[in-house]
């Protein structure tokens, strides 16, 4: 278990903005951007107890996966190069004798479009970086790690490379584990167990906490909430976040004129 | 080999090394179509210029994707994940601390998932 040093909690939970904010007009424009070691060691360790809760997702992955007739070395391959838990498992779910290549592909195309948001969601920081940084770090993207990286930058640590190394946590216990799932498949076959489930959720309440910023955020967050919730019944998938997403950044700009 | 729908199952024997190449393939498939979707959106914003208009949309978006995210799990859940999601976000206000806000909800939705 990780010790809790705490790089980023110091800071006022609250109502802040990134020290040098108010230039422009929006609240999250930061002048400049680190991108060195101890960026990637604070996001690493941070990330560390989350990427626990990753990992019980890993193993019902490797446990799916070998169920479907991946061997341990395609598991492993997938689990390094795609790095995106909630396809994974549609993919081998669907997978099949002949494989369904282009179901399979597509499927997995259309689970992750929601990443194409988050990462759009991190311009005001990442534009300050290299092309080699931002798209060697999205490589690392995944849903938990966009959300503490996210909690970092709006806290003003401005650490370019929190996504890196908290994705390299995140990099390392995925791939593990779902290694871990196929040996030894059916041993924690189901993550509720142990409460593994509620990391992701509590994950996001915790940053949904960060970014809450009083009532100018009431309506694109009710906008995005309703629409995620009719969406969520109408389809499956992951379509719901980019209905949300989408939802609440067209009202925002109808709202300003 | 049986019907592959009714017993998918013969990796058990298998070489656990193996890597079928088309296997290899599609994963490789996979992996190029998830890098464009992590990618895609903020190569967009680096070609397209950024007005004021989609400025204000990104500010929102943050925001809007974690509701959407967390709405439909909530809603899929039940009074544990309700009351241990409400724990979690009164730890974090209170403390700021994400690593106590986790491990305080995972707790505490375990102990809920029991007495409720």
């Amino acid at each position: 278990m990780p010790t809790t040093d705490t790089p980023p909690e110091t800071k006022q939970p609250t109502d802040s903005t990134p020290d040098e904010a108010e230039v422009s007009t929006d609240n999250a424009t930061p002048d400049s951007v680190t991108f060195d070691r101890a960026g990637i060691r604070a996001g690493f360790v941070t990330c560390v107890p989350v990427a626990l809760g990753v990992a019980g997702y890993g193993i019902a992955f490797g446990v799916l996966a070998d169920q479907a007739g991946l061997s341990a070395a395609e598991v492993a391959v997938m689990s390094a190069t795609v790095l995106a838990g909630a396809s994974q498992i549609i993919a081998v779910e669907l997978w099949a004798d002949p494989i369904p290549a282009a179901t399979v592909v597509l499927a997995v195309f259309a689970v992750n479009l929601r990443y194409s948001l988050m990462g759009a969601a991190l311009r005001p920081w990442f534009k300050h970086l290299s092309a080699t940084q931002t798209y060697g770090s999205l490589f690392f993207m995944a849903d938990e790690n966009w959300a503490l990286t996210m909690r970092d930058l709006t806290s003003g640590s401005n650490r370019g490379a929190f996504l890196l190394g908290s994705g390299l946590a995140i990099w390392v216990f995925w791939v593990v584990s779902s290694v871990v799932g196929v040996a030894f498949g059916g041993v924690i076959d189901d993550p509720a167990t142990f409460g593994l489930d509620f990391v992701l959720v509590a994950t996001f309440v915790a940053l949904a906490v960060e970014l809450w910023d009083g009532a100018s955020t009431a309506i694109p967050w009710a906008v995005a909430l309703v629409t995620a919730l009719i969406t969520a019944e109408v389809l499956t998938g992951q379509w719901h976040v980019i209905a949300g997403g989408v939802a609440a950044a067209v009202a925002e700009v109808v709202r300003r004129g | 080999m049986a019907s592959p729908l009714l017993s998918p199952r013969w990796s058990g024997v298998a070489d656990p090394f193996a890597l079928d190449p088309t296997v290899v393939a599609i994963i490789a498939a996979m992996a190029v179509a998830t890098y464009l979707t992590k990618t895609g959106g903020l190569w967009l914003l680096t070609r397209v210029g950024v007005s004021d208009r989609v400025e204000a949309a990104l500010e929102v978006l943050p925001g809007a994707i974690v509701v959407a995210v967390l709405g439909p799990e909530l809603a899929a859940g039940g009074p544990p994940e309700w009351l241990a999601g409400s724990v979690v976000a009164a730890v974090a206000w209170r403390t700021g601390n994400i690593f106590l806000a986790l491990v305080t909800g995972v707790g505490a939705v375990v102990a809920f998932r029991v007495v409720l």
